[in-house]
């Protein structure tokens, strides 16, 4: 079963938790929120819910394949 | 396809300004009735303004996932206009906060250096202690709230030409919030009156700590630079001052403003739950007791997880969130969850309402810390319910900074000192008479240096 990161980008205010987090996976410049591996490999996962749980705007999610 | 409903009108308009002398008398009271009787979407009048009201998390996050385009925030405030001044922001839009994040002092890796600062100054305010004696809690956290925002925001050397003076006139500028200002924010009060010479007064300070940089031919270091020496270095094209005292003392009061009342005010509420509840008191004083064994720092600590604390302080703040009712003006006539709102209406969240929906928090009167921790988790698990900081885009930028302050600030305060109520835990409450909500006094706490 495969599993993607889903950003609610009305949420995002750029705080930059999710690039401490997993930095394999997230990047935050100025100006955006940028997904690096839409679908990261599975040895990212428990630092992808690190992200998505601390994210304090709440703008992260994992999205599990049907 | 959603059906399109009017919000229906609460009861109790008195036929003249409407709500408004209620809101001004007890405005968590009208807002639970809003809910009771008109479910998400209620309508409030203050004066010839209309506020609907959305609470429930359906309805919050229509609210807090709106554009600004379509809810402005800065018209939706217009008590705060004669306390930052004309021309001070009272925020940015989300872009521009987003670049704020991103270079400033709520930057994660300013942090640290945030916490060894707000420690130090927790340790200055106690110094002047004996070994036993009382505080009043609103102006304890008052003023210390003032020396760590303006060390933190401003610079070291700015905080250090400050004293009691600056605490005590910001103080008053807070209570010139009253609602009446959506009427007229110059009516001819008392608490209007006491914010304009607040403002006069503050700015006379700000104006002679300026002077006496100007006169000083002290050569002051760069790292030591603070944010005053930078804008008094800025030149117009014709090579005078580019910003007054009265401008700069309106961008200081406008900077500390999110972070003071707030702060202040959930640091009491955490100790007064925490008196109210001695078991929990206890667990709390292990943790650190724990934690500081082997002579730990304050400033690694406070970014770290300290759960027993933390839980107090998130308890506190759904309890008694320091800001009640968030609101933006309605541009246009637009749908949020189903609910009609026209343009010019005002629109407002309730957090006292929202952070207390039984369906959310059982037992939601209850301070509760464990509603916290693993499995409950219950504010990660109701985003759009345990809303103290807000949501969405404009969710409170300072809140990691705020949880990390107030970390700091009882790892200090906790280890050295035991602290007790000084009139029964039960008549502690808060002045819900000014937007800007306060603790009431009498307010009085017993400290005791700690015997280990």
């Amino acid at each position: 079963m495969g599993w993607k990161v889903v950003v609610d980008r009305d949420l995002c205010q750029g705080h930059g938790v999710c690039e401490a987090e997993a930095p394999a996976v997230f990047e935050v410049p100025k100006h955006d929120l940028v997904v690096l591996s839409e679908r990261p490999p599975d040895d990212q996962r428990a630092a992808v819910d690190l992200a998505v749980r601390y994210c304090p705007t709440h703008a992260l999610s994992v999205q599990e394949d049907e | 396809m959603t059906v399109l409903t009017q919000p229906p009108t609460v009861s109790g308009d008195d036929g003249g300004t409407g709500h408004l002398e209620e809101l001004r008398r007890d405005p968590l009271g009208l807002m639970a009735r809003v809910r009771e009787e008109c479910g998400d979407a209620g309508v409030f009048r203050l004066h010839d303004q209309e506020v609907v009201l959305l609470t429930g998390p359906e309805a919050n996050e229509a609210y807090f996932r709106a554009p600004d385009e379509v809810l402005d925030q800065a018209a939706a405030y217009p008590f705060m206009t004669p306390i930052f001044g004309e021309g001070v922001v009272f925020d940015a839009s989300p872009e521009r906060r987003r670049e704020a994040l991103h270079n400033q002092a709520l930057r994660d890796r300013f942090m640290r250096g945030h916490a060894q600062t707000i420690a130090a100054e927790v340790e200055r305010m106690v110094a002047g202690w004996d070994d036993e004696g009382e505080i009043d809690l609103l102006d304890f956290f008052a003023e210390l709230t003032i020396y760590t925002s303006s060390a933190c925001l401003i610079g070291a050397r700015f905080r250090d030409q400050l004293d009691g003076r600056f605490a005590e006139l910001y103080h008053d500028l807070e209570k010139g919030t009253d609602a009446l200002a959506y009427v007229d924010p110059y009516a001819d009060i008392p608490s209007f009156r006491a914010r304009d010479e607040a403002r006069v007064g503050l700015v006379a300070l700000v104006q002679a700590i300026m002077d006496s940089r100007a006169a000083s031919d002290e050569e002051v270091p760069k790292e030591e630079r603070d944010l005053l020496d930078v804008l008094m270095s800025i030149k117009d094209e014709d090579g005078r001052d580019r910003f007054s005292a009265d401008e700069v003392t309106g961008m200081f009061i406008s900077m500390m403003f999110a972070g003071h009342h707030t702060t202040s005010g959930t640091a009491a509420w955490t100790l007064i739950e925490l008196l109210r509840h001695p078991d929990e008191m206890a667990k709390v004083n292990q943790e650190l007791d724990d934690l500081f064994a082997g002579g730990g720092d304050v400033s690694y600590q406070a970014l770290r997880e300290i759960p027993r604390l933390e839980s107090a302080i998130k308890e506190a703040l759904r309890l008694h969130p320091p800001l009640i009712l968030v609101l933006r003006k309605a541009t246009a006539d637009v749908e949020l969850a189903g609910h009609a709102i026209r343009e010019g209406q005002l629109v407002g969240a309730s957090l006292s309402v929202s952070n207390r929906l039984p369906e959310a928090f059982p037992d939601p009167d209850a301070f509760v810390p464990d509603r916290y921790l693993d499995p409950r988790n219950e504010d990660v698990a109701n985003p759009w319910s345990w809303i103290p900081f807000g949501a969405g885009r404009h969710r409170c930028v300072g809140a990691a900074f705020a949880l990390m302050q107030l970390k700091a600030i009882f790892c200090v305060l906790l280890q050295d000192w035991e602290i007790t109520a000084a009139q029964p835990p039960e008549t502690y409450r808060n002045d819900h008479s000014k937007m800007v909500v306060q603790l009431a006094q009498p307010c009085v706490a017993r400290y005791r240096r700690r015997v280990r």
